[in-house]
Formats: structure tokens, sequence, C-alpha cells
């Protein structure tokens, strides 16, 4: 056997076709399961997925078995313990969670169960962007044969642990991506973010005990339960344990989808993979990790795809997913289109969130229109500094939308500035569209 | 206690406290919003923000919210940095992006919160240059004006509509900046609570439709403490009065009663004080019925030339002052006395008297009500006869949420926090109760069950908890619910007219206390000074039927009623037959009523908001409320009319003296009484050696306001009577004497959130004290003996047993007549199950005859088969005893009257 | 309306798809949102008159519900075409010209964004990222997505839909 590299993505075709259970299973699926039930206890694999050095890829990095280490396994009561996929995906610029959602359901399903048999949930949800219409009925289907093959039900393959699963298809907006709104929504109620502590750990879906995680987190725990804490690790190329879907989005030749070595260099994934910028176009920025990181250029091209050398450089991994902004589109309309889309998708319930990124998108408004003046700027940084930081808002949603804007004004200062001296967009002559000429 | 420090000042605060709070309590002025005292902390509106250090070295510090920070010991913060007051500015810079300013036609103007803050964060430019969202308004009913565009979004509103008082048809919708609060459709709140969101939203969104009609600023309204004369409760008010009208009521606070919270009952029944039945004149019925007003001296004179005979009998009312029925009482003398209650009514009373005096459980106050962990309601629906009580329960089910937070160690002011870990849990009400009630949805059990039924049923209780399991597995279940409780409350009532079900419930209570429950026993009762009547009944008193009697059997040939509408109390007929039995009748009320009709002189009340005496709730607190504002025309207060009738009788010994010697006087009555002259400072009471303002400091016009009438200013009406004067001269000091507090109003904090300033702690005591005095606290006495009939009415002929329904708005005599809540009242009702409907061939909409009363029936399945149940206290039904059993006739050819109001053409703007 | 009456306006269909929801979660108006997308999987829409009849159904205000139906905006409380085309508009695709599309689809039907043409049966709702970057511009036509949109792909779409631009 040649030793797996790309655990990820070793069912995913080129034609991205769905595998099925039959085809899952005599790939090695539900081996990993299988063992575990019958050799592991849920602390064994708590340690072993703590040992791992996995990180949650929904874009804030948290360690995964420190996480499920705050559930309270002592459960006198007998309630309900949740575990919840959050496949929710709506950040502008990701789609890696869909490539797994749609090409490999099973390993899914797999690693929800462990995950859940760590935590002894005994409840899991699959909580899925409306859109993702045939990923959702991907997953039905697979849960159901599960059902079937005895993975999932009453006494999974025999070892007394009972785990019941549903897939739940939102109903759109962004902010149920967010853990504790997509707990708000999952209740059946407005998908308002919630207040820390208590988190969800102890006090989550109906009050109690529940994970969230990402899809590609749970996609990694099979493969780290069947092969191992040192094996995951070395994985990596650098500090970082595992792989990591990374993908490109923008002028580039090749815009996609990857597994590669947590800590590629990035220009291994913009120029390797994703073939460099397209023909008359030159990079000018880039978000590496989806619409609320903050912008690299040129000169961190070289850097690994690490948490660490990528907050160093100013920004975050977040969901590994880069947005490439070129040279035939405006920096300003670009941010604009982000915060315009933050504001919209803000839940309404703090202030600076709601009202304050409508207003940060009136002023880019302004700008782009050519009705900036020069104060703008220091309306922008203002709000920047106000809305920004994680704790001024409820939640994460805004200053992740401060994000871009904020290395915006530091990389592309002077074209905001020209924007406003000129009172006219340098990349717009008709005024009706500022991107891609 | 924590140890704190903030810019650069060590504090010492409360443990368990968040940040704001904290800083509230210190007197440092931390702007906020979205927390509220009585609803704590969400994190919403994130104006309370501050900076919190790491540690001494850490310089930058990061933005905190204050009303989500618990104070620990250690803990560094700042208020003042540039950091933190920048932060603020924008959060109020940013909550006005889309506010119309339109203040000055705003209802809330003067007594803005979100002007209060915009003033205290410093904002004062606007940068932003963008288009304002706008929204429409919606018309929800009579009593509340929606302006969406002033909202600032601060979730006060929901919170308080739905999570603190249970309404359900006013929801956030919508998302991001198009966050609107409204009803699914227009049309009226349907919470009985809604009015106070006129004072939860900190703008001009939900504001005081009576008000907003008559519109004055808050700092042209003069006011004084008082208490709502609506039901038993005895919740604390202020009044607003302007050029002789009352303006608007507001909650006082008083943490042992109302806390920061009103019924709609009280917030807008006292308009009734402005309807036009009101009697401005002394006057005389001359033979061919007209009214013929008099002199005061002349009706007086015509008062005490019918006294001469010396056959003079007096009515008195559970909805006068204590210190009026006394002064009767001891005018006609004690036999010749009746507290103005029926036979049954006064045995009622003297029941809960006698169970409050010999019972080993605690008789609680709202407060301790809302610390309840396990409830049992017997026969109330508590919603409809004590208003206020029912928001406290539906604080008190809450109690297991706290329970389950304290696990978590959340603590209590973490409300959203400890929602959601709660989720639907509850802790246990049983509602027994002849129907479905309002409080039935956060109800464990809610079982209609005639009176008679639910008392059998309660014992059943008793047993199983005393451990004599039976065959009740319902009766057992809710036993094992108290049992297991650590503050049991048993809430029964005089409503469905039962001595049983009051024994019953105290047999409960009592069962609790020898099995080691700290329980507590309360209940409710029909007027605002039913309980001080029943004390001043309690040697033994005369009633109606007595008086009535005794008049057929020509001992009076006077009759003085006092503030007491008799036809309320008895049929027609017999009212008829007083007339025919004594040559005079003296009316003595605000109101015009029927009992005024027949009256031969009649003398002009003044009411709540233009006289002062001392009320007892049903607690046992008395409390004294004050003049708002002179009384207008002739009218004075009864006590007046009173002694200055004695003076014409006479009785020098009861015509002199103020206010102050008449409580004197009325004290030494009964010992129970002794207490009330403390339940407010008496007249010569000087804070920092001066009265007492009725007006703020920024009154205005007081000089010119009459100048179209003359522009000679008349002097100041002198208050003889108390220690609060008509006048913006005087102490406001915030430390005053809790009964004493006419208004709230701190520098820089204009609005009703000014309150703290007045608090010894947030959500404490008044920092002068509690206003109002518990009178039954030492009181012991022997148990009541068993009733010697406990069948309760005599006639048991019919084949529907009738129970009443009571309703907010409807229910009681002088609320009804207030304009707004007259538009609520609706049609009097008779409610049936289906099945004996049927039997009857009527349905929903069909006219019924029930006695002599029409009333129109609707069909509820929630009612008891062989139960109807009428819609209590309105004209048509107020003499129906309940539980008497009656025979039901269907009228054929009956118009249905017409639903509520639906609209009134759309929100409008002011 | 009775409660009878109003429940009655749900399909058996519908109402055997909610209770299914019902059979797991604690309380019935925590399957609000599964409800309403039952609802408007049939209808298209949630109408006053449906959601009124869910809220019953649901044990819940219909205030609460209307208020969790608004947050969603893939929720409809207004009639929608037969067809709803959700254009992706956020950054990757606005890069790659979204703009242009948008225009292009609305002369075309002859539509603004947010309307529905007058033979109902096209709506055009401009949407967030659709996560399909790579195949940037997307956007869905009745539950199917189409990536690497350009004119001629539009131009085809509705050939087929036999609209005539
Ligand atoms: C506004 C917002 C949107 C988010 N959307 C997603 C999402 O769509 N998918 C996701 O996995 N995490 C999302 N997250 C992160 C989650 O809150 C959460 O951290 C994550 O699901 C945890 O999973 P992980 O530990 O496996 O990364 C979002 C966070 C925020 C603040
Ligand atoms: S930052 Fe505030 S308003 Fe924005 S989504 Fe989070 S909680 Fe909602
Ligand atoms: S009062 Fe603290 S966030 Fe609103």
């Amino acid at each position: 056997m040649s030793p797996l590299l790309l655990p990820l993505t070793r069912n995913v075709h080129a034609d991205r076709r769905p595998v099925a259970l039959d085809a899952y299973e005599a790939n090695g699926g539900y081996q990993g399961l299988r063992s575990a039930m019958s050799t592991m206890s849920p602390a064994d694999c708590l340690q072993l997925v703590k040992d791992s050095n996995l990180r949650g890829r929904g874009g804030a990095g948290f360690p995964t078995g420190m996480k499920w280490s705050f559930v309270p396994m002592d459960n006198p009561s007998g309630g309900h313990k949740y575990l919840i996929c959050n496949a929710d995906e709506m950040e502008p610029g990701t789609f890696k969670d869909r490539l797994l959602l749609e090409c490999d359901p099973h390993q899914l399903i797999e690693g929800m169960i462990l995950s859940a048999y760590t935590i002894q949930a005994d409840v899991a949800y699959i909580f899925i962007r409306a859109e993702y219409l045939l990923a959702a009925e991907l997953l039905r289907q697979a849960i159901a044969d599960c059902y079937a093959s005895g993975y999932l039900g009453q006494d999974i393959l025999g070892s007394g642990y009972r785990l019941d699963m549903y897939v739940h298809a939102s109903a759109g907006r962004y902010i149920c991506g967010e853990e504790t709104a997509l707990i708000s929504s999952l209740e059946g109620k407005r998908a308002n973010p919630r207040a820390k502590p208590p988190f969800p750990q102890v006090s989550g879906l109906w009050g109690r005990p529940t994970i969230v995680n990402n899809v590609e987190t749970l996609c990694n725990i099979p493969h780290i339960i069947e092969r191992g804490a040192d094996w995951f690790k070395g994985l990596g190329l650098g500090e970082d344990a595992g792989t990591k879907l990374f993908g490109v989005s923008g002028r580039v030749k090749n815009p996609g989808c990857w597994e590669m070595p947590m800590g590629t260099p990035i220009r291994d994934i913009l120029e390797g993979k994703a073939g460099g910028m397209e023909e008359g176009y030159k990079l000018r920025g880039f978000l590496p990790g989806g619409g609320s990181t903050d912008f690299l250029v040129e000169e961190h091209l070289d850097l690994p795809m690490e948490y660490e050398s990528i907050g160093k450089a100013g920004s975050r991994m977040g969901t590994g997913t880069m947005i490439v902004l070129d040279d035939h589109t405006c920096p300003v309309g670009f941010v604009k289109n982000l915060v315009e889309f933050f504001a919209q998708e803000s839940c309404g319930f703090c202030t600076p969130c709601r009202d304050g990124l409508p207003w940060s998108a009136q002023v880019l408004d302004d700008i782009e229109q050519g009705r900036g003046l020069p104060e703008d700027m220091h309306t922008l940084e203002r709000q920047v500094e106000y809305i920004g930081a994680i704790g001024n808002t409820h939640c994460a949603l805004a200053p992740g939308a401060m994000e871009p804007l904020q290395s915006a004004l530091k990389y592309f200062r002077e074209d905001f500035e020209r924007h406003i001296s000129d009172q006219h967009c340098p990349w717009c002559d008709t005024g009706a569209s500022h991107a891609g000429h | 206690m924590p140890v704190i420090k903030i810019d650069g000042k060590e504090y010492e605060v409360a443990a368990g406290q968040n940040l704001l709070q904290s800083c509230l309590e210190l007197g440092l002025d931390l702007p906020y919003f979205c927390w509220h005292p009585a609803m704590g902390s969400v994190g919403a509106c994130r104006q309370c923000a501050v900076v919190q250090y790491q540690n001494e070295e850490d310089s930058r510090g990061r933005i905190v919210m204050g009303c989500m920070t618990p104070v620990t010991d250690g803990a560094i913060f700042s208020l003042d940095g540039d950091k933190a007051r920048g932060f603020r500015e924008a959060i109020v810079e940013s909550l006005m992006l889309n506010h119309p300013h339109d203040c000055p036609v705003c209802a809330e103007g003067g007594e803005c919160h979100l002007q209060d803050m915009t003033v205290m964060v410093g904002h004062r430019d606007r940068h932003y240059r963008g288009r304002k969202n706008t929204h429409r308004n919606q018309y929800l009913g009579p009593l509340i004006h929606h302006e969406m565009n002033r909202c600032i979004t601060c979730y006060r509103c929901t919170r308080y509509y739905r999570d603190y008082a249970g309404g359900d048809d006013l929801a956030a919708m919508a998302a991001h900046d198009h966050i609107y609060f409204g009803r699914h459709q227009e049309g009226v709140l349907e919470s009985p609570f809604a009015g106070n969101l006129v004072e939860v939203c900190p703008t001009g969104v939900f504001t005081d439709k009576t008000l907003v009609h008559e519109y004055t600023r808050k700092w042209d309204l003069q006011s004084a403490p008082s208490v709502c004369v609506g039901c038993a409760v005895g919740c604390n008010t202020l009044p607003g009065e302007r050029y002789g009208k009352l303006k608007r009521i507001h909650n006082r606070y008083n943490r042992e009663v109302n806390g920061y919270f009103l019924c709609d009952r009280g917030r807008f029944g006292g308009n009734f004080v402005n309807s036009e039945q009101r009697l401005d004149q002394p006057g005389q019925r001359q033979p061919d019925g007209r009214f013929q007003a008099l002199s005061a001296d002349d009706a007086l004179a015509g008062i005490a030339a019918r006294w001469e005979s010396g056959r003079v009998a007096a009515i008195g009312s559970p909805r006068a002052s204590l210190e009026s029925n006394s002064l009767l009482q001891q005018l006609v003398g004690r036999d010749n006395f009746c507290p103005g209650t029926s036979a049954q009514e006064q045995q009622l009373l003297q029941r809960v008297l006698a169970h409050l005096g010999s019972s080993p459980a605690h008789n609680p106050s709202l407060r301790d009500m809302e610390s309840a962990d396990a409830i049992l309601i017997l026969g109330e629906d508590v919603t409809h006869t004590a208003p206020r009580v029912a928001l406290s329960l539906r604080q008190a089910v809450r109690n297991k949420a706290f329970e389950l937070a304290a696990e978590l160690k959340l603590e209590t002011w973490q409300d959203a926090a400890i929602r959601n870990l709660a989720q639907d849990q509850r802790s246990p009400l049983h509602i027994v109760c002849p129907a479905d009630t309002a409080l039935d949805d956060v109800a464990s059990s809610s079982t209609p069950m005639r009176p008679r039924q639910a008392a059998e049923f309660a014992l059943a209780v008793a047993s199983a908890i005393a451990g004599d399991m039976g065959e009740d597995s319902a009766a057992a279940s809710i036993a094992g619910d108290l049992k297991n409780a650590q503050r049991p409350l048993i809430l029964a009532g005089t409503g469905v007219n039962s001595a049983e079900l009051l024994d019953a419930a105290a047999a409960v209570a009592a069962t609790l206390c020898t099995a080691g429950c700290k329980a507590m026993l309360s209940f409710c009762l029909p007027e605002c000074n039913s309980m001080g009547s029943a004390i001043l009944a309690r040697g033994g008193a005369a009633s109606l039927e007595d008086l009535l009697k005794r008049a057929g059997l020509g001992e009076f040939d006077t009759v003085l009623v006092l503030e007491n509408d008799l036809q309320r109390r008895m049929p027609a007929a017999e009212l008829q037959a007083l007339r025919e039995n004594v040559d005079t009748i003296v009316g003595i009320d605000c109101l015009q009523t029927a009992t005024l009709e027949l009256s031969n002189l009649v003398l002009p009340a003044a009411s709540f908001d233009e006289s002062e005496g001392t009320l007892v709730s049903a607690e046992g607190r008395a409390q004294r409320f004050f003049p708002v504002h002179p009384p207008a025309a002739q009218r004075q207060s009864s006590w007046l009319w009173l002694q200055q009738l004695a003076a014409a009788v006479g009785r020098a010994e009861l015509a002199a003296g103020d206010f102050d010697e008449l409580s004197q006087a009325c004290a030494g009555c009964d010992d129970l009484l002794a207490a009330i002259v403390r339940a407010a400072p008496d007249h010569e009471f000087r804070s920092r050696g001066l009265k007492v303002p009725r007006q703020p400091h920024r009154y205005s016009g007081r000089t010119a306001m009459r100048a179209n009438v003359s522009v000679h200013e008349p002097k100041q009406t002198e208050d003889q009577d108390s220690a609060l004067a008509y006048s913006m001269e005087g102490s406001a000091d915030p430390g005053r004497p809790g009964a004493l507090l006419s208004y709230v109003w701190a520098p820089g904090w204009n609005s009703n959130q000014s309150l703290h300033k007045f608090q010894a702690e947030i959500g404490g005591s008044l920092r002068g004290g509690t206003a109002g005095l518990r009178l039954l606290d030492e009181y012991r006495c022997d148990a009541p003996a068993r009733p010697e009939n406990s069948q309760p009415v005599a006639d048991s002929s019919g084949a529907f047993q009738l129970l009443p329904r009571y309703r907010i708005f409807g229910s009681e005599e002088t609320s009804a007549q207030a304009a707004a809540i007259d538009a609520l009242v609706g049609v009097a009702t008779l409610e049936l199950a289906s099945r004996d409907a049927a039997a009857l061939g009527v349905g929903t909409g069909d006219g019924i005859r029930v006695a002599e009363a029409a009333l129109e029936v609707r069909i509820n399945d929630a009612v008891v088969s062989g139960v109807a149940l009428y819609s209590a206290g309105y004209p048509e039904t107020c003499y129906l005893v309940a539980g008497a059993q009656n025979d039901l006739e269907k009228i054929e050819g009956w118009q249905r009257k017409p639903e509520l109001i639906g609209s009134d053409g759309g929100g409008g703007n002011d | 309306m009775s409660d009878s009456q109003l429940i009655a306006a749900l399909s058996q269909q519908e109402l055997a798809a909610i209770d299914a929801e019902l059979e797991h979660v604690p309380y019935p108006s925590a399957a609000a949102i599964d409800a309403l997308k039952i609802v408007q999987q049939q209808r298209g829409w949630v109408s006053d008159a449906s959601l009124e009849a869910i809220a019953r159904h649901l044990q819940m205000s219909t205030a609460e519900l209307d208020g969790i139906a608004t947050f969603y905006n893939l929720i409809f409380r207004r009639p929608v075409g037969e067809n709803v085309i959700l254009l992706c508009n956020s950054v990757s695709c606005w890069i790659k010209g979204c703009e242009k599309l948008q225009a292009q689809i609305g002369e075309q039907l002859g539509i603004a964004p947010g309307q529905t043409t007058a033979d109902n049966r096209f709506t055009l709702l401009p949407v967030t990222c659709l996560g399909a970057c790579d195949k940037a511009p997307v956007l869905m036509v009745a539950d199917d997505l189409h990536e690497d949109v350009d004119e001629s792909v539009i131009r085809q779409l509705f050939q087929t839909a036999g609209v005539d631009s």
C-alpha cells in the first residue's frame, strides 16, 4: 500500500461523480469506524484527535480535540448531546466543502459517527446551505444506506452505541454558518448568534452540550482514527498537521480546489495548481482564505499556508480558499462588493454590524461613484477600528467584514485616494460596471 | 466583595453583578440601551462598551461590553479613555443613521433615553450621507402608538413583550438593517401588559396613544406618588397632570410590589378621571328627577337637616380610602355602618384575613411571589383579577431556568444564555379554575373545575402532601411538585365566591409548612381597598343585606353612600326598594353612577389624583396616595366632605384636623391599622428643610398658563395635608422617602432610566426606603371556623352554575370608563361548552338570557359542562352571583354585536 | 377562521411532511423553518394564509413565524415565478462580470432584479456566493446550477425555455 498523502480527496474523481456506499467500503471506508467501535473508548478517540493537532477547517482554526474535551462526559440526566456538521459554506470565494459533500458523502458521515462517538452524542445534524441541493440529496441517501448497513441507528455495529443523523437544509443567510447562529437556526428560530460563555459545548442546541465542526474538519477524523496521530502530523510540511483543501478563484488560468499538505507555499497553489494569472492580467493582491480575510500581496507569495505564518503576515488562513484581485479590477469596487455582502448578511442583532456595515458600504459606494470626500478615508478608518475588533461586536461576522477593507486601505490606499481626488473610478469609464474589463 | 479598578480608582462592588450595573451603582454614567434592570443583558446595542486591561502592564486593553462583563476581583477597566469614548460615540452615530430626528413632534421628547445617551456620549456631527431607511407604522390599538422609523433596534420591546410578559403577537421581522418590530398584521396588541412598552422602549417607537393625542412634555407634567385603584394589588403609580387634566400614568417603582411594570388597566384605566361622567358640583335631585346644582354650604345644610332625626345609616366602600371609610363609620356609629359589601363578600374577606392571621405560611409580596419555585392557583384567572401578579408569576416559572443556570455558574443577568439553556423548561405551575386562563401558556397543568370540585381536589393535594396518596394521581403529582419545591406558592382569591376554596388553599399551604416547606399563601381580592375595609369591619359589621333589611323595617330615613355604586352589588329591584324605604339617599362619588341617579343629594368627590388617602392592598400593605393636582371645580376629598358634614351636624370632634390627624384617628380604630400613619411621612416632613416639589425644575408657563382666563397669576395652592408642594421649588433629593417619589429625574438622565439614581442598588429598594408598610406581618388569630353553610349560594334550582369570567378591561368599574379602555371592553358574553350550547340550541354569536341579563354566547370547550361563564363586572352582569345555579334561555333574533375595533386608519404620524 | 379551517389550508401531503419533521424536535415551533420550506416547495411561496396555517399547526404565533420567515432570504413571502433565477453577485462572480449578466437577463426578460416576468415564468433574484467560485460567474435556475455563464449560455438557457429576446 502506497502511503496515503491526500486522504480527503482519495475518493474524488475528476468528473466529480459521487462515491456510493459500496465503492466507499471497497476503498477501505468504515474500516476506521469498525475498528474504533470494537477497540477504542471515547476517551481513546479524544486523545488521538488531540494528539493529531487537527485544527478546525471552518475558518477559526480552533484545535478540534481541545474543543471536544469541553463536552461534559458525565451525563447524569441522560439528556441528549449533539454533534453538528457545519455545511453552510456561504463565505464569498469559498467552495471547498461542496467538493467533499458532493464527491464523498460517506467520508463525512463516517467522520461524524466517530466524532459523535467520541463525545457520546446521540443525535447528529448536518446543517447544509439551501442551495447545495445535490449534496443534501446525496447525504440523505447515504444516511439511509448507513441505517440499512448498521452504521447508524440503535446499536451501531453491535457496539451498543446509538446515533441518529439528520440533514437540515437551511433557508439562506450567511450568518447561519456562525456556529451559535447555526444552533439558533436549527432550533427553528431567527439565526441570531449567541453570546459566549456559555459555550455550545456545555449549552448548545436546545440547551444541551453540542459540538459544531466544519465539513472538512470532520472528514479528517476517519483517517486520523484509522492511521493515527503521527501519520496525520506527518502529512503537513511544517508546523500544522494534515492536509487542507485550497482553492483559487478570480482571474487565474485554472481556478479550482485541490487537497495539498498544510504548509504548501502560496505560490505553489496560485501558480502551480491555479496556473498563474490569466493572460493580460496582473496580480495585485489576494484574500488567502475567503472573503473575510485580509489582503496579502505579491511579497507574500512564498509564505507557507500555515496558521502562524499567514497570521504574522497580517491575514488569516480562514477557509484556505483564495480570491485573487487583478489589475483590471477596481479594488474599491472589490471591497465594496464584500462589505455590501456582509452588510446584507448581518443578522441585525448588534449595532456596529447592523448599522455600521451599511454605513461603510455607503461610503465605499460614494467613493466608487465619484462622490467621495477626503474625510471619507477617516470615516472608513474609524469604522475599521470600531467594527474590526473581535469583541466589539456580538459575533465575528462584522470584524471579518472589516478585514479586506482594512488591508485594502493599507495596500491600495492610492487607489482610494485617486477615486476621491478624480471624483471618478479609474476602472470604470461608463459608470455601469467596475470589474472585469 | 470584589475590588475593581476603573480609570485608576479602586472600587468595591457587589459580587455577581455585571460591570454596567456596578458602574451605575457607583454613580458612573455609562450609557446603555438594550440592558434593562429587570430583563438583564443580551449585548445587542454595544453602547455600554468600556476598555478592559488584562493587567497593569497591558496598555492597549480591549473593548468589552459592560453589561456582559462580570465584575471579578482585580479587574481593570477604563470608561473615560479615548478608545472607549470613541467607540461609544460611534455606536450612537450608527444608531442614529436612520433615525428621523423628529424630536419636536415625538412624544418621547424630553424624556428620551436616546436623546440622553446621545448627549452623554457627545455625538454631534453626523457623517452619514446616505438615505435613511423608512418603515410603515402599524395600528396597534387605542393604547399604543407605533412609529418604527425612530427604532434603534435594541430589541428591548420584543424581549419585554415576549420573553418577559409572555405576549406572542409582537415580533422582530426581517434581518440586517431592515429589522422591524411589529405585528404580523395591524391590530390591537393582545398582551394586557403592552403599555409597559412605552417605558421600556428607549425612544419614541412605542408611545402612549392617549398622551399623544393630548400631548404634554414630561417637564410640564405635575405629578405625585399615587396608588392604582384598578384592583387590590396596589401598584405604585405616577400620574402626570397638566391644565387640570390627567395626561398619563407612569410606573412608580416599588421593589416589593410592581417593580418596573404596570398592567394596562392601571396605566390607562386611571383616565376615567377625565370622563364626561365626572361630577363637578354638589346638587340635589328635584322631584322631576332633574339635577339642580347647590353651593357646598346649601348641600351640607340640606344633609344636616335630614340628619336631625338621628336615623342615619352609611354605606362605605372598598374602593374609598381607609380615612374616608373610618370617618364615615365614626360619623354614623359602628352599628349603622356597612363597609359596602354583601354578606357573602364580607364573609370571604374575613376568611381571607383570618387565614392570613392564622396560616403558618408566609403572605408574600409580589417580589416574594417571583421567588416561588412551584405554584398552585385555585380559582383565579390571575391575569384578569390581579393582573400585575400574573406578570410576577410569569417570572416565577423561570426559577427552573435560574436553577439550571446556577449549575453552569451563569449569573442571573445573562438573559439570552439562560433562556437558551432552559428552552421551554419551567418551574411547575398548576391551575385549577372554572375554565382556561391567561396563564395556561406557561402552566404545567390547567384543569377546569367548579369551585366545589376544585376545593375537594385541593384537599386531595393536601392529603397527598401529608403522605396520604389517595387515588387522584393528578393531585398526587401536583403534591409532589409542591413538596419538592423550596418556596411553593398557593394562590386563591375571592373571585369565584367560594369560602371552601379559600379554606382549601389555606389547608394546602399549612400542610406544606408541616411538611417542612417554606410555603407562601396569597389571596387575590377584588378592589383597591378591599383589605382595608375588611380590617375596619373585622370586629363585625353590617352587611348590605342587613342594612337594606333594617331600612325596610323603617329603621332609617337617611342613607349616606360613599363612593359605591350599589347597583354593582345588588339587583336593581333591591336598590329600588331601598330608594322607597328611606327618605333621603346622599351619594358621594366622583363619577356618575346608578346610585347617584337615585340619590337626593349628591356631593362630588375628588378622584384618586385629586385627593390623599391610604389604601390597603391584598398583601396587607398600607400605601398612601397623594393629590397630583388640586381638585377641580367643587370637588374635594370625600373625607373633607365628611368633616364638613360633621361640623354641620355638630360633631365638632370629627370635624377638625388635617389629613394626618384624620389618619391618626383612623389608626386608632383597630390595632391592625395602628401603623398606617407611617405608610408615608406626614405633612410636617421636610426634605433638606424643604417641601417636596410635584413639578420638575423645568416646569414651564406657571405664570402664564392661565393667562387666557386671567392675567393675574393665582397663588399656588398650598398643600396643608402633605409634605408635597404644588410647585417646582423644594427639594427633589433622590434620597427622599420612597413614598414621596413625585418624579424620577436626574441630571443628564431625563427619562425614566434615571430611576437607578434613586435606588440603593440596581433593582433594589429606593434610597429613601420602599413605599408602604405591611400591616399583617405580626397579625396572629385563630383559624376561621368552618363555614356554617358550605353551600355558597342558596339558589340551586337552575341547570347551569354561573361562574365569572373576569376581564382586565371591562370587569372593573372605574377603568372601564376611561375612553381608551372602553374601546377594548367588548360585549358581555356567556361561555358554554359546545355540548351544552348544542342542547340549548345556541352557538357563538347568539343571544342568551340569564336572570335579567342578555348576553352573547361564546363556545369554549375549556368550560366544564354545566357551567356558564359570564363576563363579570359588566353593567349587564355585575349583580349576578358567582356560583348560583340558573337556567339559560336562548334569545331569538339576537343581533350579533360588532367585534373590537380593527384600525384607526393606519399608524399616522404625529 | 377556526383552527381546523386554517390547518385545512395545508394539503395532506404538506401536513404529513411537517409531522415527520415534528417527530425529531423537542417542541413543535422548532420545526418552523422546515415547515416553511415544505410549504414553499409545494406552492412556490408562503402566503399569509399558509403562514397562519403553519403557525397554528406548530402552536406558535403568526407574528413569531413571520419573524422567522422574513429573516431567511430563501423563504419567499411574496409570489415568485415558476422558475427562480438565483444569480450570484458576490465577489468572485463580480470579478467575472456578473453585473453584465444581470443586465443581460434583465433586458431579455424585461424585469429588474427582484421582479417576476409578466407571464409569471421567471423571477430574478441576485443572491450571495453560491459556492462555485472557481466556475464564476454562476447562477441557478429552478434548482440547477449553471457554471461559467456568459452571454451565450444565457441565450441558450432562455432559448430552451422558449423566451425570445
Ligand atoms: C459569520 C460567520 C460565518 C461562518 N460560516 C461558516 C461556515 O459556513 N462553515 C463553517 O464550517 N464555519 C463557519 N464559520 C465558523 C463557525 O462559527 C465555527 O467556528 C466552525 O463551524 C467550527 O468548526 P471547526 O472548528 O471545525 O472549524 C463561520 C463563522 C462566522 C463568524
Ligand atoms: S456582528 Fe452582530 S449583527 Fe453582525 S451578524 Fe454578528 S451578531 Fe449579528
Ligand atoms: S446595554 Fe450593553 S450591549 Fe446594550
